[in-house]
């Protein structure tokens, strides 16, 4: 069905919801790749006018990725619920816009309408958001989850601490982890993203990790981020996994480059629970998702970026995950082409993610062929941590070694404490006062050559 | 008395600065307040220089052409589709593809060969300057072929994929491209080396194989040419390259 807009003398159509969402996204790079993007300043804004007037339900009469050509739209279809949708179902998007920003809708009121709000709706009307409407009204969103700390509390913020080395070797490994946990970073994960697809290297490497955690007695979880069946075979050995990992995104399609099903997702999960390792919770899966992989794998069926991120976070949803990150600008200028496009899709994706209720983090980052600098993570990092973030990356100095791009750094957590107050897990910043590491406040104190871990951890893997 | 190594004045330092033995990742830097030392800020800032520099300075293609003259090369200087360095970022399908007028013009060469090399910048023009020239005398060495009839394809604003184009256009049986690495920080220099049997356009990544971060301090010179020869013989004696083909099938995570 076409949608048509008038603006002044120059009338709009939109061929269908897809175009009209399209043409709606604030402008990037990715979208004109695609030959998807608005052609002037004017039909985008024509589109959001079409957007405004449309009804929430729409969404559910008219996929923009057909129920039977795309496993994630049979997810977002099949599992809307119809009792949380009541409050909103009569409003169209403009007026969503306005119930998000309302006072009185809080975080109770996010919370129930969650599982009634498909990728779709929340996508729609971020596109009709300035960025301070996507801080206000994911400030105010809460996804609390658990394995052995608690994350997503109110004036919480937590780190991955992402320990990489380009050839995995153990002690460079230990080396960045202990630089971590003595800047008291590491609450939210523990994640390396291994060099190697060899098993037994990523043995290794879990069972390092595990090592640590428990001569230490951390109050901490750790993951491998390698495919997913390499960590379900990992699990049949019995090797102690804590968190499964896996690369999502919003369709069939995408997913398919990326090797994986629902239905493999599914097997991984149950795989994960079946251990049994959370002292705290069951939250036990950790995804990532980033603007522009549907594109970049040929499946997104003329879905502009943000939607199909959107889409992303469904399938994130499904499994309940302790953790799932948005790595925002490692992609590359071809989809988010500079410092602004990188920043508008940090706050998209992190209000979309919060508003489907999925704890959402950013790897807030950038590559050097990108038109970005410091100054922009500078700039996104403290309008997320403003927003209620979950996590953000450690990375030693910002420089991942393995990986060839700058994120954020032990340093830029503590920054952002210093600045806004924001605790790190309370379990976990309990441990950090209990090693001397910090203060009763959350402070680091300063750490002597005779601590333990100093004297320790980089030793034990040298035998 | 107090237990650090400062770092400056008012910085702290940490006492585990022996650790950076074991790793290049920036550990130790040290803090004032929540913050960084200022030596480690401008530290940052230099090599987030060098990486750019390293994508924006366009290569010398001149004084390339004539290193590799004197070094015994005959070499022919074409272009991608991408005109300049903006669009080369934004649009990495006109990268891939070999400007028609070159097109054309590589197929006069066309007698059938066993092998080219491509040149191309990528986005690192300082690795393509730096290695290029010292990594094929030295893997000249260490394979054999008739290298009178081997052309080497210098490429303006180039991706991997336009030695599919460069490859059909000359018949080669093999075509290997050296191309310059996204930059990292501590890598702003890293030339990536790509093999591709029977090249023509519509070639998958699957179907190539990768050597990366040929540098002195990555990879050398004689130990990537000894990988790439290997590579070479193997992908002519078995009619293939890409995933089946083994010593070395890693990809990095997404191409230049």
């Amino acid at each position: 069905m076409a949608y048509r807009s008038t603006v002044g003398t120059s009338g709009y159509v939109f061929a269908d919801l897809r175009e009209v969402m399209a043409k709606a996204s604030p402008a990037r790079s990715g979208d004109y790749l695609a030959g998807l993007g608005a052609r002037s300043y004017e039909e985008r804004m024509a589109a959001r006018m079409v957007l405004a007037d449309l009804p929430l339900q729409r969404f559910l009469d008219e996929a923009l990725i057909p129920y039977e050509a795309d496993e994630i739209t049979r997810l977002i279809i099949d599992r809307h619920d119809a009792n949380a949708f009541a409050p909103v179902r009569s409003l169209t998007v403009g007026e969503f816009r306005h119930w998000l920003l309302l006072d009185s809708t809080d975080s109770a009121a996010l919370a129930a309408a969650a599982p009634g709000i498909t990728p779709e709706m929340a996508a729609a009307v971020s596109k009709l958001m300035r960025n301070q409407d996507l801080i206000l009204a994911a400030r105010k969103c809460r996804v609390l989850t658990r394995f052995r700390n608690t994350l997503g509390l109110p004036g919480h913020l937590a780190v991955r601490l992402q320990p990489n080395h380009p050839t995995d070797d153990l002690h460079g490994i230990a080396a960045s982890l202990l630089d971590g946990l003595l800047y008291g970073a590491g609450d939210a994960v523990v994640g390396i993203n291994p060099a190697s697809d060899s098993l037994n290297t990523m043995q290794g490497l879990w069972r390092m990790l595990d090592e640590v955690r428990e001569r230490f007695d951390i109050p901490m979880q750790s993951c491998v981020l390698t495919h997913v069946t390499h960590q379900i075979r990992a699990i049949e050995q019995g090797v102690p996994i804590d968190l499964v990992f896996q690369s999502i995104a919003g369709t069939e399609q995408a997913n398919a480059s990326f090797g994986v099903t629902l239905g493999l997702l599914r097997e991984a999960h149950e795989a994960a629970l079946s251990l049994g390792r959370g002292t705290l919770g069951d939250n036990v899966m950790y995804f990532e998702t980033g603007q522009g992989s549907a594109l970049s794998a040929g499946g997104h069926h003329g879905v502009d970026q943000q939607t199909c991120e959107a889409r992303a976070y469904a399938v994130a949803r499904e499994f309940r995950p302790l953790l799932t990150n948005t790595v925002v600008g490692f992609i590359g200028p071809e989809y988010l082409y500079d410092g602004k496009q990188i920043i508008r899709a940090g706050l998209e994706d992190h209000f979309c993610g919060k508003l489907l209720g999925v704890p959402m983090g950013c790897d807030v980052c950038y590559t050097n062929h990108a038109e970005a600098d410091q100054d922009d993570m500078d700039t996104l990092m403290t309008l997320l941590a403003n927003a209620g973030l979950t996590f953000i990356m450690g990375v030693p100095g910002a420089d991942d070694i393995m990986l060839n791009y700058q994120s954020t750094s032990f340093h830029d957590a503590l920054y952002l404490r210093s600045l806004m107050g924001l605790k790190r897990a309370p379990e976990f910043e309990a441990w950090l006062a209990r090693m001397d590491i910090a203060d009763a406040h959350g402070r680091l104190r300063e750490v002597g050559r005779g601590h333990a871990l100093l004297r320790e951890l980089p030793f034990m893997h040298t035998a | 008395m107090t237990d650090h190594t400062p770092v400056a004045s008012l910085a702290l330092g940490n006492p585990w600065e022996a650790l950076r033995r074991h790793t290049a990742a920036r550990i130790a830097l040290g803090r004032v307040g929540a913050s960084l030392p200022t030596a480690e800020v401008l530290r940052l800032g230099l090599a987030h220089a060098q990486a750019r520099d390293a994508v924006h300075t366009p290569l010398d293609f001149d004084a390339l052409a004539s290193d590799m003259l004197s070094d015994g090369w005959r070499t022919q200087r074409v272009s991608s589709q991408a005109q300049d360095r903006q669009t080369y970022l934004l649009r990495p399908d006109l990268g891939r593809r070999l400007r028609e007028t070159d097109a054309l013009a590589l197929r006069t060469i066309g007698t059938i060969m066993e092998l080219a090399i491509v040149v191309a910048d990528g986005l690192s023009s300082t690795a393509v300057q730096r290695h290029a020239v010292p990594l094929l005398a030295s893997f000249r060495t260490v394979f054999e072929t008739d290298w009178t009839k081997v052309p080497v394809i210098l490429v303006e604003q180039g991706r991997v994929a336009i030695g599919d184009d460069i490859g059909e256009a000359l018949q080669a049986r093999l075509v290997v491209v050296l191309i310059g690495e996204r930059p990292g920080l501590s890598s702003p220099d890293s030339l990536g080396i790509y093999l591709t049997f029977a090249p023509r356009r519509g070639r998958m990544d699957s179907e190539r194989n990768c050597i990366s971060n040929v540098r002195p301090e990555g990879l050398d010179y004689a130990a990537a040419a000894c990988k790439l020869a290997n590579l070479c013989r193997g992908a002519l004696i078995g009619g293939l390259t890409g995933v089946a083909l083994k010593e070395d099938s890693d990809f990095p995570p997404s191409l230049p």
